[in-house]
């Protein structure tokens, strides 16, 4: 198993935002982490790339504990992750986006002679052609389009050449033609090179066509797992996520 | 002896009581408008000001003294609304630092026309009727005038507490103190709840000043004393407290009082010593909240670009010029010359920290002051030569940027701005209170350069040299991975900690490297001037340099050498036509905030842009 995740707990205040959470993501294989607004996604990916330190529970990668690691540690150790909320370098352009993990990678930060400019961009920008932004790798990533933006996180992401992905929402602000067809480009990605996928998606059309399998959450509480099509038909989730008109498109 | 501590226990007390009349009004106009008011230290000097013409000219009595304080208390309120409607409304959006900056322009201006109407020598204001005598505490004289001043602090305190809790007006200062985005909710109130809160500030500290007359002379001195006590009682009680703000005030009163009597020698620092030790370990004051909005979230920076053909052309030139025209000058344009050349690269190294950085400094001079006298005290207790002083001048500074860039870089906005103001104060105090080791005020003379360096054309090539070379090198870190991941860590913290930057560490380095740039400035400018005094680390030293990379515009990389370049020109000249230099400091400081927020170089680009 490359993602191991045991009975995670965390709470703000009174607010108890994860409650006994449990996964695990084999290589290759896409994991959609589902539920309603304020279920506790976002908290989970925090906790797993050490955002945020868990208040109980542990989090194993490929058999190491990570829990309670600094997240750019646990980035080292080959987790990459896309943020709902995209968080990108407004003031430096698509392809030096990339080219910082590239940089920090190869542990070249504190390097203050070279220019970034004399760099070889061939790395980065077949990272970019991955996600199809190569042709606007000039442009400063503070004016691209928020869709185009999730696509410079994806391709920063795979920097590193990850063992997991976390994706919270990568095809939010997308059309929906746009979105399938980056699903499928990560599915692709993920098969081909033995990551494992975490993602987050209210866009159930991309989550039933592109996971393996599926757990809900419901006010931090895991209520099903399982592959789509049984997923699909449990009562409860469709009681508390599906029938509320969630199917399609961003709430 | 018991007695003795109780007469100072009480003085402790009159003091906290002046300081938070000042402090509260900075603390309550921070809370709402979030502008840290350099210039409430100069509401407080005019209030004393005008209390001392009114009360002086009033018939005797009562009546006389207490309404000529009142009414210079509300007169100095009315100019606080002045500059809020005229000045401060119109950057309410710009960057911190501009607003403090703007803020330092009427301290200025304040500073001369002060000069103007009540000329330079100490005024001594009348003793307040009735409270003339004094009582006997404990068999010991207290004055009764300090026993009514201890009085003042809690019932303004109260009256405060009272107008912000069983008014309608009250609830909503509270409400914005606490929620940025419920300011913006208030709408066509907004304006109103500005302009009163000013007008409330602006009375405290008119307050504030007008009941020192009978205490202390009245002076032009007043404004930067006060404020730089009530900076530290506002940051330690934490920003827009003022249950916080008392406490602090009662905190640092008492431990002016007592560290008179048990470190007599560290008075000075003392207060922002424990300034420094509060925000590292609460950094956000002892009863201040984190803000509630996320800080990092400001405009968009934009890229830098590589400098155009033209920019490399004309720099060329410039240095080019400045290579072959000297030794055609006389001895006072080879002294500004190396002057210029010497604040290019302070300037460019504060730029460092604050461009790519993102990281507002207001001790910059610190550095500058190691470096200068890491050289100086080389000298004059171990009369060693100036390549060595040269040597140590960066090695004292970035010394010290370890130390307290270690400190400062954790903090962000305003709290990092005032911890790198309260690092220089201990500087600055330690160079003025430390006779023994650093001459105090007389500062240390005799620091010229080696025989070889003698003449004013032999050292201006010697600081050109060394000056062009480290601004060079900052220049090209910007351009390098490093430079990269400093911004990285300014445009995104959260980004960049995922993918493996240590910002902490980066932002730490930038601040040490700065430090050293800085120092070599400094020990340049030590050998250059053949002195060194404590005005090498001051508040105005560190404007000075803010002041060159603002002029010069922080968004681009050649605007701290532009900035250093038309400020120190422009400094010299206003200094030598102009005995009100401050006036005219001041008022070109309002227009560029004002009118060129983007500074020199970013209106050039700008022009170049559009033909
Ligand atoms: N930093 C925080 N402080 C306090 N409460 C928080 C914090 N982060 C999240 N919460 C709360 O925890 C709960 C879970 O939030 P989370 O962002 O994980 O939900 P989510 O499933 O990602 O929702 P969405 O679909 O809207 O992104 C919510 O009630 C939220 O208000
Ligand atoms: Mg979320």
């Amino acid at each position: 198993m490359t993602l191991e995740v045991r009975d995670l707990h965390k709470s703000f205040g009174g607010v108890r935002a994860v409650s006994g959470v449990s996964l695990s993501v084999a290589a290759g294989e896409l994991l959609a982490l589902i539920g309603p607004n304020g279920a506790g996604k976002s908290t989970c990916f925090n906790m797993l790339n050490g955002q945020l330190r868990p208040d109980r529970g542990s989090v194993r990668l490929r058999g190491q504990e990570i829990t309670g690691l600094a997240p750019r540690r646990i980035w080292r150790m080959g987790v990459g992750r896309t943020f709902q909320i995209t968080a990108t370098f407004a003031s430096m352009s698509v392809l030096e986006n990339v080219q910082m993990a590239l940089l920090s990678h190869a542990r070249r930060l504190f390097h203050i002679w070279n220019p970034v400019a004399k760099e070889d961009p061939s790395r980065a920008l077949a990272l970019l052609d991955r996600v199809g932004m190569s042709a606007q790798a000039a442009r400063p990533c503070g004016v691209l389009a928020y869709g185009d933006l999730k696509r410079v996180e994806l391709a920063i992401a795979l920097a590193n050449d990850p063992a997991l992905l976390l994706m919270d929402e990568p095809t939010a602000g997308m059309a929906p033609a746009e979105r399938v067809a980056l699903m499928e480009l990560t599915a692709h990605i993920a098969r081909e090179g033995g990551i494992a996928v975490l993602f987050t998606e209210h866009d159930m059309d991309v989550v039933f066509a592109h996971a393996d399998r599926l757990l809900v959450l419901d006010r931090g509480r895991p209520i099903a797992e399982g592959i789509p099509s049984e997923v699909r038909r449990d009562p409860r989730v469709r009681e508390v996520y599906l029938g509320t008109g969630a199917t399609h498109g961003y709430t | 002896m018991l007695e003795n501590l109780l007469v100072q226990g009480l003085s402790g007390l009159a003091s906290a009581s002046s300081l938070f009349l000042v402090a509260s009004g900075l603390t309550v106009i921070f809370g709402v408008t979030r502008i840290v008011n350099f210039a409430h230290g100069s509401l407080y000097m005019l209030g004393a000001y005008l209390a001392w013409t009114l009360v002086t000219s009033l018939p005797r009595g009562h009546l006389g003294f207490w309404g000529g304080v009142a009414m210079a208390a509300l007169i100095v309120g009315c100019v606080g609304v002045l500059i809020e409607v005229l000045l401060l409304r119109r950057i309410y959006k710009a960057p911190e630092l501009f607003q403090l900056l703007a803020t330092f322009g009427v301290v200025l201006i304040v500073q001369d026309l002060a000069l103007l109407s009540w000329g330079p020598q100490d005024l001594l204001g009348p003793r307040a009727p009735g409270l003339r005598g004094a009582t006997e505490i404990l068999g010991i004289r207290f004055p009764l005038y300090e026993l009514f001043l201890i009085c003042v602090g809690p019932v303004v305190l109260a009256l405060l507490w009272l107008l912000f809790n069983r008014t309608r007006w009250g609830t909503l200062v509270r409400a914005a103190t606490a929620d940025r985005e419920m300011v913006g909710a208030l709408g066509v109130n907004q304006r109103m709840l500005f302009t009163t809160v000013f007008f409330l500030g602006s009375v405290l500290a008119g307050l504030g000043g007008a009941l020192q007359i009978p205490r202390e002379s009245v002076n032009l001195q007043m404004d930067l004393a006060v404020i730089s006590e009530a900076f530290v009682v506002v940051v330690v009680g934490g920003l827009g407290s003022l249950p916080g703000a008392f406490l602090a005030a009662l905190l640092i009163g008492e431990l002016q009082a007592f560290g008179i009597l048990i470190f007599p020698r560290i008075t000075l620092v003392l207060a922002f010593l424990v300034m420094a030790v509060v925000l590292v370990i609460r950094p956000h004051g002892l009863l201040g909240r984190a803000p509630s909005t996320a800080h990092g979230a400001t405009a968009i920076e934009p890229p830098y670009p590589p400098p155009s053909p033209w920019v490399r052309r004309i720099g060329a030139a410039a240095l080019a010029l400045a290579v072959i025209v000297p030794p055609f000058l006389g001895d006072y344009a080879l002294i500004v010359f190396t002057e210029i050349a010497i604040m290019v690269l302070f300037a460019a190294s504060l730029h460092f920290i604050m461009g790519p950085g993102g990281m507002a400094s207001f001790g910059h001079a610190a550095y500058f002051g190691f470096g200068a006298y890491g050289a100086a005290l080389l000298l004059r207790h171990f009369g060693a030569p100036m390549e060595m002083g040269l040597l140590a001048a960066p090695f004292a500074a970035g010394l010290g940027g370890f130390v307290f860039g270690f400190f400062c870089v954790r903090l962000s906005g305003v709290y990092a701005a005032m911890l790198t103001l309260a690092f220089a104060q201990i500087a600055w105090s330690t160079a003025f209170q430390w006779v023994e080791l650093t001459g105090g005020d007389n500062g240390i003379l005799g620091v010229w350069p080696s025989p070889w360096a003698q003449s004013k054309l032999a050292y201006y090539y010697l600081a050109l040299t060394l000056c062009a070379a480290a601004t060079l090198l900052l220049r090209r870190a910007i351009f390098a991975p490093f430079g990269y991941a400093l911004r990285a860590g300014r445009d995104s913290p959260l980004r960049a900690e995922a993918i493996g930057i240590d910002g902490f560490r980066i932002r730490w380095f930038a601040f040490v490297l700065a430090a050293v740039a800085a120092g070599i400035a400094g020990g340049l400018f030590a050998y250059a001037k053949g002195s060194v005094f404590p005005t090498y680390m001051s508040i105005s030293r560190s404007v000075d340099a803010l002041l060159m990379v603002l002029l010069g515009g922080v968004r681009t990389v050649s605007g701290p050498i532009l900035g250093a370049l038309a400020y120190t020109w422009l400094h010299e000249q206003l200094m030598r036509a102009f005995d009100l230099w401050r006036l005219f400091l001041g008022t070109i400081i309002l227009a560029l905030v004002l009118f060129f927020p983007q500074g020199l170089a970013g209106a050039l680009q700008r022009g170049e842009r559009r033909s």
